[in-house]
């Protein structure tokens, strides 16, 4: 029973880590067209604020929940110093997105790689120390934290994008950009907004990450690619597709671990999502348009 | 309609004006460069030549097809484990065993798929065949389907990805992460022996030239200006009856061979290969060579991967961890400011000279 729930458990406590990840993308790649090669450096600088808020404040519960609005902030910035430098003269050759921001994160790396050459050591937080009896598993408490996290960043993205006048302008602005001008939408500062916030969302991740995994210069490395496919195999434009893709990709990736061995299971994982993407080329789910694109 | 001796001029001098081009590198590369250059120095060159063989493919699928090829690892990894793989055994002699097998399991026999390796045609037909076939395979269904843009890059850079997990994760089939290495012979001729270094650069730098001729031809053909129409707007090509899918999978196909060619290259000249030379990474700096260089131009690719190479070890030796951000900071400028390379500077300047004289 155990070796059946365990990667079960893990699996979705990774999942949930890559989601948080992929909702970033989702708005800025999913809404904006933008191909943000650095998304993952910026899982980086959540970990790297997360260290920073645990040497001001030294009790390891408060800071964590510090780090967290710390986190989004830094990262969030980040992202908006990077819209405003480079991204937003790009809007119209999205490939090239992609490439400047790839030169961004190698920049980013190589910068934590000189002053943090082995990672951030994040204390774990002790009451996130225990474990959960799950049908005889011991489900790490600081994996139920990612999980909950990621849980209130959805629902925290699906409420504003739904419910609140600036979400109404994201979509209005994705939709139909010239019309939504026309409406008196100042587009530019909702660009940069959205770039905001999905930025931060990245932040938000790497305080996670820096709890149930390593934190060293390759973090990013390791999730961007994989996010992307997520967010690609759920479909763009909405979020019930990413959420469904990060959880399969994360639980599948850990049966495949526990069958056969680490490296195997991401190969199986990104070949798994590469068929699929054969066979839906489209997503998970779709917003109908009569585009030819 | 007649067109005057000076429009006929300037049309020859462009179709022909190349090919003077590509014999006036020829001569550099295959004459010039072993005249001047130290062993240590040419041997460095024919890697550089290596990284411009794929990159010619990549200014072909890319610059002119406008398919973003982040995934050019996995064909570069193709031909050079294909390589590695036989020199390998010819290292480790008739009915050997290779030495990293040896050292996981002394009794474990050759594993099936290495033993067709053993045979040298066998090898070199893998390196052009195997691509061609993974590439149509992988085009066919990738084009067919419509994917193109980001998704075709993000799907192209996660194949990478994967195969370079794969390799890293089959330590006893593979060499694994530390890859394979210490290759004594090259079809016969032994590797340590100065002339014998010599002749491998010059085969690569041949084969870099003919790889150019090639994309000559096929840019000034009827095939190039298809190809450059579907990159610009594949919906009209379409409607005109030309299936894009097709196109574009003919210049995958070729860009896939000569990536691998270069792979197969690349093995012999650096004598080792492993999964970081194929990874995310890696593929992302075949590219840079190719933005660098100027990814639509003839000769941008290929001048581009060359220099980037240099710069890379001349930097690296100069800077330790500065290169990097140079590395870094080329992408961002390249991209915002001459995204069609320093092919496109002469073609901006002159731009630059004639408004002024128009205005003047």
């Amino acid at each position: 029973m155990e070796s059946l729930i365990a990667p079960l458990l893990n699996g979705t406590a990774d999942g949930a880590l890559l989601l948080i990840a992929a909702l970033g993308l989702a708005l800025t790649f999913g809404q904006m067209g933008v191909i943000n090669m650095a998304h993952g450096e910026f899982l980086l600088a959540g970990a790297v604020s997360a260290y920073w808020t645990q040497g001001v404040v030294s009790n390891t519960n408060i800071s964590i929940l510090l780090a967290l609005p710390v986190a989004f902030v830094f990262a969030g910035l980040l992202g908006l110093v990077l819209e405003i430098t480079v991204i937003q003269w790009m809007y119209d050759r999205p490939l090239d997105t992609l490439l400047a921001t790839v030169g961004v994160s190698l920049g980013l790396q190589q910068l934590f790689l000189q002053h943090y050459p082995s990672g951030v050591p994040v204390k774990k937080p002790s009451l996130l120390d225990g474990q959960l009896d799950v049908f005889g598993y011991a489900w790490p408490l600081r994996q139920i934290f990612t999980i909950c996290l990621a849980l209130v960043c959805l629902a925290g993205l699906a409420a504003l994008l739904r419910y609140t006048t600036f979400g109404r302008r994201i979509r209005a602005t994705v939709q139909n950009r010239p019309l939504a001008e026309t409406l008196g939408i100042a587009t530019r500062s909702v660009d940069r907004l959205t770039f905001f916030i999905g930025s931060g969302l990245a932040g938000l991740g790497g305080v996670a990450a820096s709890l149930i995994g390593g934190t060293n210069s390759q973090l990013g490395t390791r999730y961007i690619i994989l996010a992307f496919l997520v967010v690609v195999a759920g479909g763009l434009g909405q979020l019930r597709g990413t959420v469904i893709a990060a959880w399969a990709v994360g639980v599948s990736t850990a049966y495949f671990a526990d069958w056969t061995t680490g490296s195997l299971a991401s190969v199986i994982t990104f070949g798994l999502v590469v068929v699929f993407l054969q066979v839906r080329p489209q997503g998970l789910f779709t917003i109908r348009t009569r585009g030819l694109a | 309609m007649s067109t005057t001796p000076v429009e006929r001029a300037t049309t020859f001098a462009r179709s022909w004006g190349s090919l003077v081009g590509i014999g006036v590198l020829a001569l550099l590369l295959i004459v010039v460069a072993p005249a001047v250059l130290d062993e240590f120095r040419l041997n460095n060159l024919g890697k550089y030549c290596c990284w411009a063989i794929v990159a010619v493919g990549i200014g072909l699928s890319w610059g002119r097809g406008g398919m973003l090829v982040l995934g050019q690892g996995v064909f570069f990894a193709i031909g050079a484990y294909a390589m590695a793989m036989h020199l390998t055994l010819e290292t480790a002699g008739p009915d050997g065993i290779p030495v990293f097998m040896i050292l996981y399991d002394p009794l474990a026999p050759l594993p099936g798929f290495w033993v067709p390796f053993r045979s040298p045609i066998f090898t070199l037909a893998a390196v052009v065949l195997v691509p061609i076939l993974v590439a149509s395979v992988l085009g066919f269904a990738i084009f067919k389907r419509r994917v193109k843009g980001a998704y075709f890059a993000i799907l192209s850079q996660a194949l990478a990805v994967a195969l370079a997990y794969f390799i890293g994760g089959t330590i006893k089939l593979t060499g694994g992460d530390t890859g394979l290495s210490d290759f004594k012979s090259f079809f016969g001729y032994d590797l340590a022996d100065p002339v014998n270094r010599r002749m491998i650069y010059t085969i690569t730098a041949v084969v870099l030239v003919l790889c150019m001729l090639v994309v000559w031809q096929l840019y000034r053909s009827r095939f190039g200006e298809l190809l450059v129409a579907t990159r610009d707007a594949e919906e009209r090509v379409r409607f005109l009856g030309y299936d894009p899918a097709n196109i574009k999978l003919v210049a995958f196909v070729v860009s896939a061979v000569m990536a691998s060619i270069g792979g197969a290259l690349f093995v012999p000249i650096v004598g080792i290969i492993s999964p970081k030379e194929i990874g995310a990474a890696a593929s992302i700096l075949l590219i840079a060579g190719v933005a660098l260089g100027g990814r639509a131009s003839l000769f941008g690719p290929a001048l581009g991967a060359i220099l980037l190479g240099y710069g890379r070890s001349t930097l690296s030796e100069r800077f330790e961890n500065g290169w990097i951000y140079i590395l870094a900071l080329m992408f961002i400028v390249v991209t915002l400011l001459l995204p069609d390379g320093l092919a496109s500077i002469p073609r901006r300047l002159s731009g630059v000279v004639t408004s002024r004289r128009r205005t003047a």
